[in-house]
């Protein structure tokens, strides 16, 4: 339990661990609305392809983000059923039973929209979770937000939390993996009877595990104030994210893809879409 | 004036309630700026309360205390209160429940930052002061890579970082391993040696105690004893009726003392001390032969 890396990050040197976090977050927010704005067959192939190189680039390993895939398997498959068996067509069914009829743009559909959130998960994947570690992403999205600090939304406090969060994670880890030693050690089992008699075994890991978290919280507290935490106000930073000429290239890039993902629906000469 | 002057200082927790627990009472002391000293005390002795009065995260309910030129007081502003504690860096015992950052150098920089201090002296402070505890080498090292000795130096680092005039440390000691205690105590003779900064050691192991220049004996939140370490050490019947035991040297020292070699001399410190006094004593007890 204690080596486990907490997220999803993948340290490295790629193209796409270098970008700024910052950019990296709006170039992902331009590539989420390209997903959603793909309309036929072809801005969907355009977007694979897209997808397929940011992979490569990140050499993250093609098994590591097909595992991303995992989880969400079971919503795939129940897009594509209903995307199959809902939708209806112009044409003649290509198959009929019951009160079911499957049509050619169903198929087509089910396979757009299976693609459209595989894609979504490996992209979003590569571009943000396992090439920013989520201490770059803390700092990106402080940034990012910083003109709300303006109209009094506590953005500093946010990023702190997130930060202290990320810090103690494992220290936490650490603590459950001691206190579960010490229920086995006194004969608790975690790993066998049913589902509720396990979930009921928690409890007592819970407990001491609040209760301590509690108290590291108000020692951590004394010890921010000793070394004079007073808030966001007035602070310097250590690590000052700079944009590189490199990161416009890239918002540059994907404000291109965005505009073609248009062009394409608009003139695609091949018109299947659903 | 001093570092720091207590006079008649008293604090009682939950002040006025029904539940008020005196914890210290009437104490009078003062430490000078580049000294190096021991607060001892056994658990619940008040000796961590009156940690936390030096650095204000509490404030004396009785009594007069000036720190660093500043006169406490309930009425202090924000900023004075900011530039007590900028002056009165403080270590803690659990060295995992101070760290704020991801990495090591980020958290040194936590107090700096907190500070305003601008580029490049920034960068400059964190790398001198994790180099002055040895830890240069783990800049990017996350907390829980390191050992608790490692966790308190940076701890230590981040203290220094914000250079103040002061550092005290509260049982920084207590949760290490014995080499990692070790560490902690060679970075705080170093920055006192080195750097004149003041130390101020809260803690129960008297091997520890024995080292600093001064120590101050606390007892049921009363000043006990202030002296040097020979006169403290001096006092071993004292020191046993506030439930404070001597080093092992100290102790078989006091024992042969009470044995009937009185020509002892009762304020050893070191172990190679207490060797040296005993061959002495029984040289001359041999008559001088060899």
């Amino acid at each position: 339990m204690k080596n486990n890396t907490f997220g999803q990050y993948f340290p490295g040197n790629s193209l796409l661990h270098r970008m700024d976090p910052r950019m990296k977050l709006i170039v992902t927010i331009l590539y989420i609305v390209m997903i959603f704005c793909a309309k036929n067959v072809l801005s969907f192939a355009f977007l694979l392809l897209l997808t397929v190189f940011l992979i490569l680039i990140s050499r993250i390993s093609v098994r590591i983000v097909l595992r991303s895939i995992r989880p969400i398997i079971f919503i795939v498959l129940f897009t594509v059923v209903f995307n199959i068996f809902l939708t209806g067509g112009t044409g003649e069914p290509l198959a009929a039973f019951w009160i079911f009829e499957i049509y050619r743009e169903g198929i087509v559909r089910a396979i757009l929209m299976a693609l459209r959130v595989i894609i979504l998960i490996t992209g979003t994947g590569v571009l943000l979770t396992y090439t920013t570690s989520p201490i770059a992403l803390a700092d990106a999205i402080e940034s990012l937000l910083g003109p709300l600090k303006k109209i009094h939304v506590p953005v500093h406090e946010f990023a702190m939390m997130m930060t202290i969060a990320l810090r103690f994670i494992p220290t936490l880890i650490e603590e459950t993996d001691r206190i579960m030693s010490a229920l086995k050690a006194r004969g608790a089992d975690f790993s066998n009877g049913s589902i509720v008699k396990r979930v009921k075994a928690l409890i007592p890991i819970l407990i001491p595990l609040f209760v301590s978290a509690f108290k590291r919280a108000e020692e951590l507290a004394v010890a921010m104030e000793c070394r004079c935490y007073r808030g966001g106000e007035g602070r310097t930073k250590l690590h000052v994210l700079h944009y590189r000429f490199s990161d416009f290239v890239w918002l540059f890039f994907f404000v291109l893809f965005l505009v073609s993902v248009f062009l394409i629906n608009a003139f695609s000469p091949i018109k299947i879409a659903y | 004036m001093s570092f720091i002057e207590a006079e008649h200082v008293s604090f009682t927790y939950d002040d006025g309630t029904p539940e008020s627990v005196p914890a210290l009472r009437d104490m009078t002391l003062t430490i000078e700026e580049r000294e190096y000293v021991a607060v001892l005390g056994h658990n619940g002795s008040g000796k961590s309360t009156f940690a936390k009065l030096l650095n204000l995260i509490l404030l004396p309910t009785e009594g007069k205390l000036s720190v660093a030129g500043h006169t406490v007081s309930e009425e202090m502003s924000e900023d004075d209160v900011f530039a007590v504690r900028r002056q009165v860096g403080m270590v803690f015992q659990n060295p995992d429940n101070q760290m704020v950052a991801t990495t090591v150098e980020e958290d040194v920089a936590f107090g700096p930052e907190n500070l305003g201090i601008p580029h490049p002296e920034l960068a400059e402070r964190v790398s001198g002061a994790l180099e002055c505890v040895g830890m240069s080498a783990f800049a990017r090292h996350a907390p829980h890579q390191l050992s608790g000795g490692q966790k308190q130096r940076v701890a230590i680092a981040g203290i220094i970082a914000m250079m103040p005039r002061c550092i005290v440390f509260d049982e920084s000691t207590a949760m290490l391993d014995p080499v990692g205690r070790s560490e902690v105590m060679a970075t705080m003779e170093k920055l006192n040696r080195e750097q004149g900064i003041t130390i101020i050691h809260i803690t129960h192991y008297m091997e520890e105690a024995a080292r600093a220049n001064r120590i101050i004996v606390i007892n049921d939140g009363e000043l006990f004893m202030d002296g040097t370490p020979r006169e403290v050490f001096s006092r071993a019947e004292e020191l046993r009726s506030v439930g404070l035991e001597l080093t092992q040297s100290g102790e078989l020292i006091h024992e042969l003392r009470l044995a009937g070699m009185a020509d002892l001399p009762n304020d050893c410190l070191t172990e190679d001390e207490c060797v040296e006094a005993i061959l002495r004593a029984y040289r001359a007890r041999n008559g001088g032969a060899s």
